[in-house]
């Protein structure tokens, strides 16, 4: 049971954290709510499936050629839709919706939209400290510590990291120091769909593959931005995981849990956003200039 | 009889002073007509199905618009008033057998009591946050009515709740003018100083308070009277569809707001326009008329919203006023675009 808890709980917690930096980064440099962004990882999962087992490539060359896929289909869907209204807040987040929902669409009338599983990485178990965990839990906690890691170092060490940070500090005045901000806009984006193309990648072995599977991660996700702070990549760190854990607390301990996980979840974020305002880590934006 | 002349003459006069100005008037008053008439043209039970359900979302619609569109604080959760509507009234009926008449009002009232529960925690959020959090709470509600399938019967929803009307006609007859004179009240609200004054929270929060605006009471004002009236609707649909789980799903409050944006927010009518345009769109339209497969109409439904949302950003209806209509400068009252004058003050229209 605990090491059932401990070892689901870090598998989730790094795909909700995977996916909810990749949220993050994109509503803090161009303030957009990409509603959408779930709808990536579905169809990424669907692709790798889909050109492994129809198409008949190579698992890592399918991975591979998924998230390109569905990076292109992210900075399209952002130049040709996402940018054009991104002023209209409320229409934005509808438009997002229509996007998320035409990925659902087109993966259940292109795949068929049968339960499947995708294939497995790696096989096999490794033992630690007397418990055998399967090595593709290993793998998809790896992936993301390095993932975050590489973000970190991006954001931190990198002169358009550091430009990609100045934009959604303020988007003027890095404008006004010679950055390309619309350019650092679309750099973001394509990262944001990467990463959520990385994470359905790495959820693809673990579970059933449905075309509303987007659902369940997007609530998760926004729960895990407001719970850690908009904006910040710690904040939704923090917060993925102590969501992560207590949905899979729920989930095991709890009875009829599986129902209960997401209420749990979010009632601990409407807990802290109770007592926090602005979230664990948030940064109170101010009211953007005219 | 000389009475009667005159309360004609002064109807008459009133409808072409008033209603046939204005294209878009006119048109609203002869859809409300014929959509009255419409189960005396066709009896198509299926037609009048959608049509009733239509008539339940515009309510559900422009309460929405009444706490979002006006007053700005985005509701992510709206299914929570229709939901917790429905499940008291359906509850209420299956249990202790109350009449419709008892349980619809006894369910708004829960949603006006959850509007007040989830308003003064949300009264310290705003924008994105708001929204998120608001989101949240009919999935709470959802996984615990799931997780107690004694009392409210799980995933299946309430086995039986008592119908409205003994047949479709009846239940349209009586749903349908519900619809146009909570409409109409809404409107009126939005219309009165009231409405003013969640335009002016949306607009600026801190100098509506600067202006001596007890903004907190008129955002709570806001969440109770949207939750009214989503609550009455969602009494309505238990009546007539059934109180279950899809009542509170996230695509339900997603499809709410999808309704009024599309039809356009902060104007009630852009709302209820929205539902009625969509939802038979995609209920009828596309599968009977265009020969659409039924696995594609949630597709083609999708485009058609992105689509117009990419070239009229503020909601077709919106729109549509701004092409046929325009504004006195002088004393604001509505023209047709092809005046040069207005109507009333004849001051020089540009």
């Amino acid at each position: 049971m605990a090491e059932n808890i401990i070892v689901y709980g870090l598998v989730w917690s790094g795909v909700y954290a995977l996916l909810a930096v990749g949220f993050s980064l994109i509503f803090g440099v161009a303030r957009i709510v990409n509603l959408a962004h779930t709808a990536f990882y579905m169809l990424a999962a669907y692709l790798i499936f889909h050109l492994n087992t129809a198409v008949g490539l190579n698992v890592y060359l399918s991975v591979l050629l998924a998230i390109i896929i569905v990076t292109i289909a992210g900075t399209i869907s952002y130049r040709l839709v996402i940018a054009r209204i991104r002023q209209h807040e409320a229409t934005t987040l509808i438009a997002t919706i229509a996007l998320a929902v035409i990925f659902q669409e087109a993966v259940l009338k292109g795949f068929k939209g049968t339960f499947v599983s995708g294939p497995k990485l790696i096989s096999g178990e490794t033992e630690i400290f007397g418990v055998g965990v399967l090595n593709q839990h290993l793998l998809t906690f790896g992936v993301v510590l390095l993932l975050l890691l590489g973000i970190w170092l991006f954001l931190m060490k990198t002169r358009t990291g550091v430009a990609v940070r100045s934009t959604a500090q303020d988007r003027e005045v890095a404008n006004l120091m010679g950055i390309n901000v619309p350019r650092m806009e679309m750099i973001t984006m394509a990262m944001s769909a990467a990463l959520a193309a990385i994470a359905g990648a790495l959820v693809a072995p673990l579970g059933v593959l449905t075309p509303g599977m987007w659902m369940h991660p997007l609530i998760m996700i926004l729960a895990v931005v407001v719970l850690g702070g908009l904006g910040s990549l710690k904040g939704s760190l923090i917060g993925a995981f102590i969501l992560g854990f207590s949905e899979n607390l729920v989930v095991f301990l709890a009875p009829s849990g599986a129902f209960l996980k997401t209420s749990v979840a979010l009632t601990i974020m409407i807990a802290v956003i109770l007592v926090k305002p602005e979230g664990l880590f948030g940064i109170v934006f101010e009211e953007e200039r005219g | 009889m000389n009475i009667f002349s005159t309360y004609l003459s002064r109807f008459y006069k009133f409808l072409r002073g008033e209603i046939f100005v204005l294209p878009s008037r006119t048109v609203a008053l002869l859809l409300c007509i014929f959509l009255l008439i419409f189960p005396l043209l066709s009896p198509n039970d299926f037609t009048l199905r959608v049509l009733i359900i239509a008539s339940i979302y515009a309510i559900f619609a422009a309460s929405w618009d009444l706490l979002s569109g006006y007053t700005g604080q985005i509701n992510f959760g709206h299914a929570l008033f229709f939901g917790v509507a429905a499940y008291t009234a359906g509850l209420l009926n299956y249990n202790l057998g109350l009449a419709p008449w008892a349980t619809i009002p006894i369910g708004a009232l829960a949603a006006v009591l959850a509007g007040l529960i989830i308003g003064i925690p949300c009264l310290r959020l705003r924008g994105t946050y708001l929204a998120f959090v608001t989101l949240a709470f009919p999935l709470i509600l959802l996984g615990i009515i799931q997780a107690i399938p004694d009392i409210t019967y799980g995933e299946l929803g309430i086995p039986r709740v008592d119908p409205l009307a003994g047949s479709r006609v009846a239940s349209y007859y009586i749903i349908f003018p519900s619809m146009i004179v909570l409409g109409f009240i809404m409107w009126k609200i939005a219309d009165s100083k009231i409405g003013l004054i969640f335009h002016a929270i949306r607009e600026d929060e801190v100098t509506a308070r600067a202006s001596g605006i007890n903004t907190t009471r008129y955002k709570l004002l806001a969440f109770c009277l949207s939750g009214l009236f989503a609550g009455i609707a969602g009494g309505l649909y238990a009546h007539f569809v059934n109180a279950g789980p899809s009542t509170l799903e996230l695509l339900l409050s997603f499809q709410v707001i999808i309704w009024a944006v599309f039809g356009g927010i902060a104007t009630i009518y852009g709302p209820i326009a929205g539902v009625f345009i969509l939802y038979p769109l995609q209920k009828i339209i596309l599968t009977r008329y265009l020969g659409v497969p039924a696995e594609l109409t949630m597709l083609i439904f999708a485009f058609i919203v992105l689509i117009v949302l990419l070239f009229m950003p503020q909601g077709l209806i919106t729109w549509l006023r701004y092409k046929t209509e325009k504004i006195c400068p002088r004393c604001k009252l509505q023209n047709v675009a092809t005046r040069s004058e207005c109507r009333v003050c004849t001051a020089q229209l540009d």
